[in-house]
C-alpha cells in the first residue's frame, strides 16, 4: 500500500486539507472523523423538500433550467455514430417545433464516440462529456484507465466522467482511490472531471459522505452519484448528502464543486424536486449548468412534453417527441 | 346504504369508493370528493371528484397498457372479457343494489338491467376474434398481389359514459372499445358513478391488465375538456355528453390531433347493439403482397 503523499497535486486541489491526504492513515482518520449521517433526518429532509409546489411561471423557469442542465446520455453497447449524431442534434435543438427551447448542457458518450459527438454539436456551445476509466465497473489497471482518459481528451472531450475504484473504497484503501482521482485529474488537462461514486454500491450514507470528500480533495470539478448501470441510482437523499458536502467544502476552502445526479430521474416532477434540493441546500450559486447537471436521457422528453403543455395548454404525448 | 340496525351492536362498514387507474385504486390526486345521492336525494356515498391531473395519469396508464393489450391475441382478449362477465355474475347482488339505488329502479328491474349487462359482456367477448373477419379480409385487386385488410385498434379511447344508464349503458360503451384492443379512459356518469367504480373492482380481479380500463368519477365537463384536447388520446366517445354546446367544444378540441369522435346520439341500451361501436374505434391496415408472375408461369395460388 503506498503511503507517500502525492503532495504537489493535493496542495493544488485543496491546500487546507493537505494534512488529511498525507498518508493512508491520515486520510482514514480524516474520513472517519467526518460527522456521521443521520439517516432518518436526511431522508425526511429530502422528502420534505420534495413536497414544494412549483407552478406556472416558476415551473416554466424550472423546466428551462432543467433542460439546460441535462447531460444527454447514451451509454449502450449498441451505440452507433448515427445514434450519437441524432443525440447531438437533439441536444442542440431539443424541440424543433419551438426554437425558444434551451440547449442541453452536454452530450455524454463512450470515448470512442467522442469524435462523432463533437462533430454533431460543433459550434453550438453544447459540450461533449465522455465516460472513461473502464466505465462502468472501473475494474482495470490504472495505466489502462489513464489511457482511456487521454484517448477521450485527445478526441476532444470537454468533460470526463470517471468512476472510482469501489473495490478499493469498500476495502478501506482510501488513499488508492484518492491517488487514482488525482492521476485522472492530471490526465484530463483542460477537461473538467466528474467523479462517479456509484452510490448504489457504497451501501451506507456515511460511505457516500466519505467518497464525496475523497473526490473533492482529489480535485474533482463535479461529484456524480452513479453510472445508471446499477439498481439504485440518484435519489433525493444521496444527492442532498452530496450537496451538503460541496456546500461545506466551499465554506472551508472557497472552492466550488459541481454535483451531478445521474440515473433514474425520468420525470419533470423529479427534476424539479432536485432543483429545490440544490437551491435549499447548496444555494442559488449552484443553479447553473456549470455547477449542476442531470445525467439523463428519457428525462428530456418528459421536460419537453411538460414545456409543450405549458405553452399550448394541452397535454402532449410521446408521439410529439423523438424516440431515442 | 343501510342504516345501523338499533338492535345490532355492529357498526356499519361504509365503503370508500375510489378511482380505478393503472390497475390500482387511488383517491383523486386533488383529494376532493363529492356527494352521490340516490334518485330520492338520499346520500349514498362520497365519490372521488377527479381533477385533470387524474385524467392525465389515466391516459399515461392507458398508453402504457396499450402495447400489451392490443398485442394480445383476439382469442385471449375474448377469454379475459368472458372472465369479466363471470366475475360480474358473482357480484350480481351488489350491482343490483347499486343500480337500483342509482337509477331508482325496483329490485326486479335492476336485476334485469344487471343481467342484460352481464350478457352484453359475453356478447362482446364473443366478438373479439370475429370482428376481423367481418370488417377485414382479402380485397380483389387488378394486379398480381394479395391485398389484405385487417382492422387494428385506434389506441387510447376516452369514453364519456352515459349519464342515465349508469351500468348497462357503461358496459355497452366500454366493452366494445376494449374488445377490439383499445385501452380506455372512462368518465363515469356524473350523478351515478358508483356502479362504474365498483366495475373497476371487478376488472381488477378478472385478468384485465392494469391500465386497459381506467375509471374516473367527477364532473363530466371538467374531465372531458382536457381529455378531448390531450394529444396522446386517439379517440373520444361522447355518448354521455348531454350538453350540445359542450359536445361541440369537445369536438373542436378533439379535431386538433385528428381524434376519432363518436358523436352523442340517443341510444336504447336495451336493444341489440349491433357492431357499430366495435368498428367506431378501428383503423384499417391494408397490406399489398406480391404473388409473383402469375401470368407467365400460369400458376396460381
Amino acid at each position: 500500500m503506498p503511503t507517500t503523499a502525492p503532495a504537489a497535486s493535493a496542495a493544488l486541489a485543496a491546500p487546507a486539507f493537505a494534512d488529511a491526504t498525507a498518508s493512508d492513515r491520515a486520510l482514514r482518520r480524516f474520513l472517519h472523523g467526518l460527522p456521521g449521517v443521520d439517516t432518518v433526518g436526511l431522508e425526511a429532509r429530502a422528502a420534505s423538500l420534495g413536497t414544494r409546489s412549483i407552478k406556472t411561471t416558476a415551473k416554466a423557469y424550472a423546466i428551462d433550467l432543467a433542460i439546460s442542465m441535462i447531460d444527454l446520455t447514451t451509454l449502450e453497447g449498441a451505440d452507433t455514430p448515427g445514434k450519437v449524431r441524432a443525440l447531438g442534434a437533439k441536444a442542440v435543438n431539443p424541440d424543433p417545433t419551438d426554437r425558444t427551447t434551451p440547449r442541453t448542457a452536454a452530450v455524454c458518450v463512450y470515448p470512442d464516440m467522442v469524435a462523432a459527438a463533437k462533430e454533431a454539436v460543433a459550434g453550438s456551445g453544447v459540450k461533449v462529456a465522455s465516460v472513461a476509466t473502464a466505465f462502468p465497473a472501473g475494474r482495470a489497471a490504472l495505466d489502462i484507465k489513464l489511457a482511456d482518459v487521454r484517448d477521450a481528451v485527445a478526441a476532444g472531450a470537454d468533460e470526463i466522467d470517471m468512476v472510482i475504484d469501489r473495490g478499493a473504497f469498500l476495502s478501506g484503501r482510501y488513499l488508492k482511490v484518492y491517488e487514482e482521482i488525482v492521476a485522472v485529474k492530471e490526465a484530463c488537462g483542460e477537461a473538467r472531471l466528474k467523479v462517479i461514486f456509484e452510490t448504489g454500491e457504497l451501501s451506507t450514507y456515511d460511505n457516500i459522505r466519505r467518497a464525496s470528500w475523497i473526490g473533492m480533495l482529489g480535485g474533482a470539478d463535479f461529484i456524480k452519484t452513479s453510472t445508471g448501470k446499477v439498481g439504485v441510482n440518484a435519489t433525493p437523499a444521496n444527492t442532498l448528502l452530496m450537496l451538503e458536502a460541496v456546500r461545506d467544502f466551499r465554506a472551508q476552502t472557497g472552492i466550488q464543486i459541481g454535483v451531478k445526479p445521474a440515473g433514474g430521474i425520468r420525470t419533470t416532477k423529479d427534476a424539479i424536486k432536485f432543483l429545490v434540493l440544490v437551491n435549499e441546500t447548496a444555494g442559488a450559486d449552484w443553479l447553473d449548468n456549470h455547477w449542476f447537471r442531470f445525467g439523463a436521457s428519457s428525462l428530456l422528453n418528459d421536460l419537453l412534453m411538460q414545456r409543450q403543455k405549458l405553452s399550448t395548454g394541452r397535454y402532449s404525448g410521446p408521439d410529439y417527441v423523438t424516440v431515442d | 346504504m343501510s342504516t345501523v340496525d338499533s338492535s345490532s351492536s355492529r357498526l356499519s362498514v361504509l365503503k370508500t369508493y375510489k378511482l380505478y387507474v393503472g390497475g390500482k385504486f387511488p383517491r383523486s390526486e386533488s383529494g376532493r370528493v363529492y356527494e352521490v345521492s340516490d334518485s330520492k336525494n338520499k346520500w349514498l356515498a362520497n365519490a372521488p371528484l377527479s381533477s385533470r391531473k387524474d385524467a392525465r395519469d389515466a391516459v399515461v396508464a392507458a398508453r402504457k397498457a396499450f402495447g400489451g393489450w392490443s398485442g394480445a391475441t383476439a382469442y385471449n382478449r375474448g377469454q379475459v372479457l368472458y372472465r369479466v362477465a363471470e366475475m360480474l355474475e358473482g357480484r350480481r347482488d351488489q350491482f343490483v343494489r347499486e343500480v337500483a339505488d342509482a337509477e331508482g329502479l325496483s329490485k326486479s328491474k335492476a336485476a334485469a338491467v344487471v343481467d342484460a349487462a352481464v350478457d352484453r359482456w359475453v356478447w362482446y367477448a364473443g366478438w373479439t376474434d370475429k370482428i376481423a373477419q367481418v370488417v377485414g379480409g382479402a380485397n380483389p385487386v387488378a394486379g398480381p398481389f394479395f391485398n389484405l385488410s385487417t382492422p387494428e385498434p385506434t389506441g387510447v379511447v376516452t369514453v364519456v359514459a352515459p349519464q342515465e344508464s349508469s351500468f348497462l349503458g357503461l358496459v355497452s360503451v366500454l366493452a366494445p372499445v376494449i374488445a377490439t384492443g383499445n385501452t380506455a379512459v372512462v368518465i363515469a356518469s356524473e350523478q351515478a358513478p358508483l356502479p362504474a367504480l365498483s366495475l373497476g373492482e371487478v376488472l381488477a380481479t378478472s385478468d384485465v391488465p392494469g391500465g386497459v380500463v381506467n375509471i374516473l368519477s367527477g364532473r363530466t365537463a371538467e374531465l372531458a375538456a382536457p381529455l378531448a384536447a390531450h394529444q396522446d388520446v386517439n379517440a373520444i366517445d361522447l355518448t354521455g355528453v348531454t350538453d350540445d354546446a359542450l359536445a361541440k367544444e369537445l369536438e373542436i378540441a378533439a379535431a386538433d390531433n385528428l381524434k376519432r369522435v363518436l358523436r352523442p346520439q340517443p341510444v336504447d341500451f336495451a336493444a341489440d347493439p349491433g357492431t357499430h361501436r366495435l368498428t367506431a374505434f378501428l383503423e384499417t391496415k391494408t397490406v399489398w403482397h406480391p404473388t409473383g408472375s402469375l401470368g407467365a408461369s400460369g400458376s396460381a395460388y
